[in-house]
């Protein structure tokens, strides 16, 4: 067995005002893609942060290649994860070019600038990211997809191991939401790496995950395989609504049934 | 198409830092030959060479160019402390004066100078006062933890209007013949800061340290996640910045008094043409705002010589208009 990326020990995230609820317990292997599923505010977010060390755990520890996050200088860790955020600050500023080189911070010490081999990364990330002619653009000008799809240009450019995404797909047209989890998949499944994605589209879950996270919203998680998670009652449960699964020829599909809760508000 | 590769500096960082230097040497070329005797170029360049007449050495040497360098350093300081202001806040009209770091630097003088204190005391007590505003505006706005931009700016507001407050008091209660020249120390003065060489050390320091902080600044920038997701460790380099830009400001003030706007408007132009790398910016600053507070000293010695102006109110009367213009044009 190779050994975890990332190990989650005993951890319970901490989001205030909330029980402590279930203490999650895997590791996540090199080859690996982890969907946390749930509704809005039941800690995805916080989860992603506290997995990568920006937010401090309840209980129990994260442990990045089996070495406590919170004893490993931030430089470390970043040159391990990387992490997507939902929003993106552009306060000043800045070309497209130069916000995918900052991925390279984390590898540069102080005295260096960036150098050619840096920028050829920042360049084949802004390509796969179908962003190459945007590359001299000012951040501030851009769609909402345009940014979010910087934004993992970023993270291709820092190219770390294990990939935290928030929502990766959020403001993406159809067909970039399908080249963005594409790529995902295919680093994922090049055993190089692994990753964790807040999603909110079940369908892309189970299309796209190896394993998933089910986060109730009182606190209750529920984790494996995604064939063994992927159940009806679990999600209309997770999501408060009714829901009815397909069988197609590539996997079960999920539709809401319009205009009904119906039978889950006794539960 | 051109991929910029193998490229090591910011685009366009030679060209930016050859023509502030250019500018630089002008404008202390053009302050010393401006004055109550205007001197051509050719006999500042003369007494440059170690020729040149009594009179032309007396007033280059002694009198003019101590003052054009006290002035550049200290417009230097301040569009330095700015722009790290402005990255530490995320807010590109953030400075120095608005956090009431100034407002402390001018009570502790104001008290050294009622005490009757010598010069050396007046600076002391500013460089006192600038550190304690420091650190009762970080202290509070950090107090409970979760520390927003906003909350250290309305922090900062509220004790500048203290500062503001003290400084009237201590004015009200000594009217006394000292109060003309403590004005303008308030309005910022370059009329004794000459000969002192520790704003030109400062300013070395600091602009030596943007290379190695820069890149960390840049990702600063972006917000502290991001930031730190990146590898910088976020609360010692905020600490850090805070404290340098605090000193950087103390000198400034304990040479000049209090100058507004240099701080507000040079970084924030700087960066509407040449953008935000830190790298580029804090050295670029340092020129620009040299230049500025040279050619709006000179100014203030000669727009109505005899008399002297305090060359804050020069500054504010530069930088409010241009501040607007480019406020006005970057919406379009």
């Amino acid at each position: 067995m190779s050994s975890a990326l990332l190990s989650l020990e005993h951890l319970v995230i901490d989001i205030p005002g909330r029980a402590d609820g279930m203490a999650l317990d895997f590791a996540l292997l090199p080859g690996q893609c982890w969907g946390l599923l749930g509704p809005n505010g039941a800690g995805k977010t916080t989860l992603l942060h506290t997995l990568a060390g920006l937010r401090r755990a309840r209980a129990g520890q994260v442990l990045l290649d089996g070495v406590g996050l919170h004893s490993l200088p931030r430089r470390r860790i970043a040159q391990r994860l990387g992490l997507v955020f939902q929003d993106h600050y552009d306060g000043f500023p800045s070309t497209v070019l130069e916000t995918a080189l900052i991925g390279r911070h984390p590898f540069l010490h102080a005295w260096n600038m960036e150098t050619a081999e840096d920028h050829d990364l920042a360049w084949r990330a802004l390509a796969q990211m179908d962003l190459e002619d945007l590359a001299r653009r000012q951040v501030q000008t851009l769609s909402g997809g345009e940014r979010q799809r910087l934004a993992l240009a970023t993270l291709l450019t820092q190219d770390p191991p294990l990939w935290l995404l928030d929502e990766p797909t959020n403001h993406l047209d159809l067909h970039h939401q399908v080249a963005v989890l594409d790529l995902v998949r295919s680093e994922v499944a090049s055993e190089r790496r692994g990753a964790v994605l807040a999603l909110h589209d079940l369908n892309l879950a189970v299309t796209y995950c190896t394993h998933l996270v089910l986060m109730y919203p009182d606190g209750g998680m529920c984790w494996g395989r995604t064939e063994e998670i992927f159940h009806l009652q679990a999600l209309e449960r997770l999501f408060q609504q009714k829901l009815e699964l397909l069988d197609t020829r590539e996997g079960p599909w999920v539709r809401p049934v319009p205009g009904s809760r119906g039978g889950l508000d006794a539960g | 198409m051109s991929r910029g590769a193998g490229m090591a500096a910011p685009p366009g960082a030679g060209w930016t830092l050859g023509l502030l230097l250019v500018a630089a040497a002008a404008s202390i070329l053009g302050s010393v030959m401006l004055g109550s005797v205007a001197l051509p170029a050719r006999e500042v360049l003369a007494v440059f060479l170690g020729e040149g007449s009594d009179l032309a050495r007396l007033l280059v040497l002694e009198l003019r160019l101590p003052r054009s360098l006290a002035a550049f350093a200290t417009g230097g300081l301040l569009a330095v402390a700015g722009a790290l202001m402005q990255v530490l806040l995320r807010n590109p009209l953030a400075d120095p004066y608005v956090l009431g770091i100034s407002g402390g630097a001018a009570v502790g003088a104001l008290l050294a100078m009622i005490s009757g204190l010598g010069v050396a005391w007046v600076s002391g007590s500013a460089f006192a006062g600038a550190l304690l505003s420091t650190l009762i505006v970080f202290g509070l706005a950090h107090g409970t933890g979760s520390w927003t931009p906003t909350r250290l700016l309305l922090t900062g507001v509220v004790v500048a209007a203290g500062w503001g407050a003290v400084i009237t008091f201590l004015l009200a209660v000594r009217p006394s013949p000292e109060l003309p020249g403590m004005l303008y120390w308030l309005m910022g003065d370059l009329a004794h800061a000459r000969g002192n060489a520790l704003p030109w050390l400062t300013l070395v320091v600091i602009v030596g340290l943007a290379l190695p902080l820069g890149r960390s600044l840049n990702v600063l920038a972006r917000g502290p996640l991001q930031a730190a997701v990146l590898g910088v460790s976020v609360r010692r380099l905020e600490w850090m910045v805070y404290l340098l830009a605090a000193l950087v400001t103390a000198v400034a003030v304990t040479t000049a008094g209090t100058i507004g706007f240099v701080g507000l408007i040079v970084p924030h132009m700087l960066r509407l043409v040449i953008g935000n790398d830190q790298r580029l910016l804090l050295p670029a600053s340092a020129l620009a705002g040299g230049i500025l507070l040279t050619l709006a000293d000179t100014l203030a010695r000669t727009v109505i010589a005899p008399e002297q102006l305090p060359v804050g109110v020069i500054t504010a009367m530069l930088g409010v208009p241009v501040f607007l213009y480019l406020l006005y044009r970057s919406r379009t």
